[in-house]
């Protein structure tokens, strides 16, 4: 489904992405974990299409096709999903009238009417029970004054409202009590099926005890240094980041 | 332009209205000389050979201009055509308060006392245009509402002009006063429906009597040659709450001169607006809030988004006298351009003599945050509608304070086509 070849990405003359090649293939879910600064955010928003990256060499390929001149929008509408680490805040505009807008804007692309006002309303009562939201956060303005919590449950809640097939999840987990957490990956969970592929993005393995991943990838100075299966994530929160730090200086 | 009409000597106002024209004689129009008038030129507009008063009775039927009204729910109408009034396609009334005409105000005896009272005492004798609008204005609005009452529907004023003269200079005066613990709503819109040449001076008087209560909305979104210069004077006294909501969409060229006057205490007065512009459109909003009184409130919050080769001006005066201790006064303008070739000049001009005041003002010009816009598009939202709801959403927060639900989803749309936004959902 994606296919990240020899991916190099720079930002105003700094590289941060040094070579990725990563692979996923639909009903799999893949982490990537790795120290504060080593690059994930910056891989995530290349993949979602963020302009302000340029991509120096390689590519990302999403179902075999080079996503290089597809604006943002047009890879959502092709099912790429981007769960912001740090969501923006949108004053003046509600959490339900931005998903209208949202998913009334991604029918249109593919060629469909705007969503009937009570298949809407049904579809968003079902999802923001799911994800145990208040009704009265549905009217409050996107992520103005959200807590760190609320602002991740919100991404979890636009996802699963947009069904996409690529989840990209970056740190979803921060700021997450355990119950919240529970909450999140139940959702996430629900969303995975033989069609759909997860990238969670994470700085430690408490969230893929709940999304259990089929590989594991270590991302440390703009390359991913190792892979493996589920066991090294508890590899890496045993020893810690340093000790690969070491083993890549060898 | 000449002012050849001559006044009429036996008129009740004569004296006032000599006086006016002797001002204007010798201010003449303002030119960029004028600190006030640096940034808006009214050169274009007195080459213009304008006809003062219609040569003939100009009719419209409502079906023409139905749209122009808030029809959705019922309201008094005072409506002008080329400056004269309407009486079709008005609906006044003197059921317990006035709502009628200026020309009746100034002319018939039951009405001298409020006419001594209130004519010409806020409006400003030196302002050349004020002035002007003195010497020479014989028709507007009067509306006069008694102690604790309240009218059952808001007020309308519109002023169409049908194009039949090719370029027509209206003077519109209104006159209203709210006595104590009385209420008003009042929408007021100037329409020019062809692309003839209009300019409208227009001065209006506000006195809010003791614990009053007015919320005053402007709609501009006038046609391409039409020009306005808006002298709105307010008087306020204790604990009355005044609010002025002005909506500049359109129009050739628009300036506000929107003056509060607090003359009591725990007086509130609040002035908004949203301009969106485009073309070669020009706004001018001057605010002036004249803090005389001791714990009184002011708030300001002007938005402004300025496309193509649009200007824009914002300068808002705050005075406080030494003895208005404990004011608050709030001062907000932010702006965003969306060309390279529009322009906005902003400034805030305070002068404190009291010590004890808190008084917040701030000023923005920007573009828009293209972490929202990404985080839009890569929720499906194309750049093109994502930037649009940035905008709509930063201007629409000002609409919050409008009291009258339809009026509020009327400019939601108007804000809506304006910036060309789909909306996915119905306000
Ligand atoms: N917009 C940017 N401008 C300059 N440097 C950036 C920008 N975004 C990220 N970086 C830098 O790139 C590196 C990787 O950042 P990031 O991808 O956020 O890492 P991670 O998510 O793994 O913590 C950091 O050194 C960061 O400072
Ligand atoms: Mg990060």
């Amino acid at each position: 489904m994606l296919k990240i070849k020899d991916l190099h990405a720079k930002v105003e003359d700094k590289e941060i992405l040094k070579g990725i090649n990563l692979e996923l293939n639909a009903g799999e879910v893949h982490a990537i974990m790795g120290p504060n600064g080593s690059g994930k955010s910056t891989l995530a928003s290349v993949i979602a299409g963020k302009e302000e990256f340029e991509i120096t060499k390689g590519g990302v390929f999403f179902e075999n096709e080079d996503l290089e001149d597809t604006a943002p929008e047009e890879r959502a509408h092709k099912g790429i999903f981007l769960s912001f680490q740090y969501p923006v805040e949108i004053p003046g505009v509600s959490v339900t009238n931005f998903m209208k807008t949202a998913i009334n804007e991604s029918r249109k692309a593919r060629g469909m009417e705007d969503m009937p006002a009570n298949e809407m309303l049904k579809l968003i009562r079902e999802k923001s029970e799911m994800l145990d939201i208040d009704r009265k956060f549905l009217s409050r303005s996107l992520n103005e004054g959200f807590s760190g919590g609320e602002k991740k449950r919100n991404e979890i809640f636009q996802m699963a409202m947009l069904e996409p097939k690529l989840a990209i999840l970056d740190e979803t987990d921060s700021g997450l009590d355990i119950d919240a957490l529970r909450i999140v990956a139940n959702g996430v969970n629900k969303l995975r099926s033989k069609d759909n592929a997860v990238l969670v993005i994470t700085h430690y393995q408490r969230l893929l005890e709940y999304i259990v991943p089929d590989f594991v990838h270590v991302l440390h100075d703009g390359k991913i240094v190792k892979s493996g299966d589920k066991a090294l994530a508890l590899e890496l929160e045993e020893k810690g980041y340093d000790w690969l730090k070491q083993e890549s200086a060898v | 332009m000449a002012f050849e009409n001559t006044i009429d000597v036996e008129h009740p106002i004569h004296d006032i209205r000599s006086e006016a024209i002797k001002n204007f004689e010798s201010k003449g129009f303002p030119s960029k000389k004028d600190e006030a008038w640096k940034y808006t030129s009214l050169n274009s507009l007195q080459k213009v050979d304008f006809s003062i008063f219609p040569k003939e009775e100009n009719t419209l039927e409502y079906s023409q201009v139905k749209k122009y009204f808030l029809h959705e729910i019922d309201t008094y109408k005072i409506v002008f055509i080329d400056g004269i009034y309407s009486s079709y396609l008005s609906e006044t009334t003197h059921d317990g308060v006035d709502i009628c005409l200026m020309s009746s105000a100034l002319t018939k005896p039951m009405y001298q006392q409020v006419m001594d009272l209130y004519f010409n005492k806020v409006a400003s004798k030196e302002e050349s245009l004020t002035t002007l609008n003195t010497a020479f204005s014989r028709e507007g609005a009067y509306i006069y509402i008694p102690k604790n009452k309240m009218p059952k529907k808001p007020v309308e004023i519109i002023h169409f002009a049908t194009g039949n003269e090719a370029s027509l200079l209206l003077q519109p005066r209104n006159l209203i006063v709210v006595e104590e613990n009385a209420e008003l709503q009042v929408i007021e819109r100037h329409q020019s429906l062809t692309k003839n040449e209009v300019f409208t001076n227009s001065v209006t008087e506000i006195f809010a009597d003791k614990s009053a209560i007015i919320d005053y909305y402007k709609v501009q979104n006038n046609n391409a040659a039409a020009s306005m210069i808006d002298n709105t004077y307010i008087s306020q006294k204790n604990t009355s709450n005044v609010s002025v909501h002005t909506f500049s969409f359109g129009g050739k060229l628009t300036r506000n001169n929107l003056n509060f006057f607090q003359n009591g205490e725990h007086i509130n007065s609040t002035m908004k607006g949203v301009t969106i512009l485009g073309d070669k459109q020009h706004v001018d909003h001057h605010t002036l809030v004249h803090h005389r009184q001791p714990n009184c409130e002011s708030h300001q919050d002007y938005k402004g988004i300025y496309g193509e080769n649009s200007t824009g001006v914002f300068n808002g005066k705050i005075i406080v006298d030494k003895i208005a201790q404990k004011t608050n006064a709030f001062q907000q303008n932010n702006n965003v351009l969306v060309s390279d070739k529009a322009t906005i000049n902003t400034k805030p001009q305070l002068e404190i003599f009291a010590d004890d005041v808190k008084c917040s003002h701030g000023c923005t010009i920007g573009q828009l945050d293209e972490d929202a816009l990404f985080y839009l598009q890569t929720r499906g939202i194309p750049q093109k509608e994502a930037r649009a709801l940035l905008m709509y959403a930063f201007a629409n927060n000002v609409l919050q304070s409008v009291r009258i639900p339809e009026l509020k989803k009327r400019i939601n749309k108007l804000i809506a086509t304006k910036l060309g936004v789909r909306l996915g959902f119905e306000l």
